[in-house]
């Protein structure tokens, strides 16, 4: 298996790593010749959206990407990832998000809670993080919710977390994803 | 060592800023175009260091109405600066919830022996060092991220360039040694004993490591990323030079591509005046030499 990882900025050698644990083969994404090569999935990961989203358009990188994610190419956005995949940047899941939903770094938090498909007690770390605020597809599904507020989502090949599964020592999430391709 | 659970969620926010550029800035309006530049975080003070250089005398921590103007202005994490060892400073940014304070050699030290325990803060903090034993000494007093200190405000890499590679060799260095030599690298060191041991067995920090101080083109920021830094900082760089908003988009687009030199060479066409610089050996105030 094959997974692309953006790789403009952000925690995407932790997304890596995990993939590589996980025995899927990986490669960095950072030009247009990088996404060119075949692959059967692609990491967003988290990092900071407003650079990512300007990295994206200054590479060539934003159209060919939104395309083929909209037509069906197996995506985890993490964070940054997630309010990439929103109407804010690629628009490729229909739903509303908060940015930085919970404050600043003083607000960023650690919990455990259940993801629908992928297990009970899952670690869930927050960093200057965003919320769904809500789906705007009957194609989409919410997955986890953390104080009544959504938090992982799913509309078609497509999967969302607004918290870090790639900082725990935690395989669950990455591998539910990569069961799915 | 303890790790609690904050100091973690402080590394962890270190980590997302990976592959990014941070800019000082010193309005809303120079935050607003590092924030459409593509900067990940900004550092809002009064006086870039240039300028703190240029009017001598006291340099303290900014205005925290000025600090507040600047963290209306952008959504990216604001950071701001606290002399070394002033407690009360770094109390008063956490008060106004500051995402990351730097404890700076770049202001006037404060205490000329004792740095903040910053252990006792929720916010993080990110501390200057010029090699491995300052990194590992700032560690183990709560810093969650540190950076080279360079040369601040003279546009001139080579301090920067210096700490960063004294830093990676000293890691290598210690990656090598036996088990039963890391008692005595920690004495060389003046550091503790497992922090040493963490390095050794990982052949990195226990948290993440930026270049700062002289960088003021995309070809600098490209070199602190071959040689290590996993993002930049860019002080006097960017506002001290003809075309800001050019300059900084270049810049955050050469720590992506610092390994593509046909697209460095784009970026670093037209992009008008960089800052005038002063070499590191004609200045009188080393800054680099604060807080050791």
């Amino acid at each position: 298996m094959r997974i692309g990882v953006l790789a403009l900025q952000g925690a995407f050698v932790e997304h890596e790593q995990v993939l590589r644990r996980l025995g899927a083969e990986v490669f960095e994404i950072r030009s247009l010749g990088d996404w060119l090569r075949p692959k059967d999935g692609l990491v967003l990961p988290g990092g900071e959206s407003t650079v990512q989203g300007r990295l994206l358009r200054q590479t060539g990188l934003f159209e060919p990407m939104r395309r083929e994610i909209a037509a069906g190419l197996p995506t985890l956005g993490t964070c940054a990832g997630l309010i990439l995949l929103s109407p804010l940047h690629f628009g490729t899941m229909s739903m509303q998000v908060r940015r930085n939903a919970y404050g600043r770094q003083l607000g960023s938090f650690h919990t455990l809670g259940s993801v629908k498909g992928v297990g009970e007690d899952v670690p869930m770390t927050f960093i200057r993080a965003p919320y769904i605020e809500s789906l705007l597809s009957p194609q989409a599904e919410a997955l986890a919710w953390v104080g009544g507020r959504i938090v992982a989502a799913r509309q078609g090949r497509q999967l969302v977390t607004a918290f870090h599964p790639e900082l725990d020592n935690d395989l669950r999430l990455h591998s539910h994803f990569l069961a799915t391709l | 060592m303890i790790i609690t659970e904050r100091m973690m969620l402080n590394r962890q926010l270190a980590q997302m800023l990976k592959g990014g550029v941070i800019m000082d800035v010193t309005t809303p309006e120079q935050a607003r175009i590092a924030e459409q530049a593509g900067a990940c975080a900004v550092m809002a003070l009064e006086r870039i260091p240039a300028d703190i250089r240029a009017a001598g005398g006291v340099a303290r921590m900014s205005d925290p109405a000025m600090i507040r103007g600047i963290q209306e202005a952008v959504s990216i994490p604001v950071m701001a600066k606290c002399r070394i060892g002033h407690i009360a400073e770094a109390r008063i940014l956490q008060a106004i919830e500051i995402d990351y304070i730097d404890e700076s050699e770049v202001l006037s030290p404060a205490d000329d022996v004792f740095h903040i325990d910053k252990t006792q803060f929720d916010v993080p903090f990110v501390c200057g060092a010029r090699n491995l034993g300052e990194a590992l000494r700032r560690i183990a007093e709560g810093a969650t991220m540190i950076r080279t200190k360079g040369e601040p405000g003279t546009g001139d890499v080579v301090q920067a360039v210096s700490h960063m590679r004294q830093m990676q060799a000293d890691i290598r260095r210690l990656a090598s040694l036996r088990e039963d030599e890391l008692f005595e690298a920690a004495k060389q060191l003046q550091a503790p004993v497992e922090l040493v041991r963490y390095v050794h067995e990982n052949g990195k920090l226990p948290v993440v490591n930026f270049a700062a101080g002289g960088v003021a083109t995309p070809a600098d920021a490209a070199l602190m990323m071959e040689l290590g830094a996993e993002g930049v900082f860019v002080g006097s760089g960017i506002f001290k030079s003809g075309n800001p908003a050019k300059r900084a988009a270049a810049i955050v687009e050469a720590v992506t591509a610092w390994k593509d030199a046909k697209r460095l060479a784009e970026l670093s066409a037209d992009l008008g005046e960089a800052m005038v610089g002063i070499n590191a050996q004609e200045i009188e105030l080393l800054m680099a030499e604060r807080g050791k």
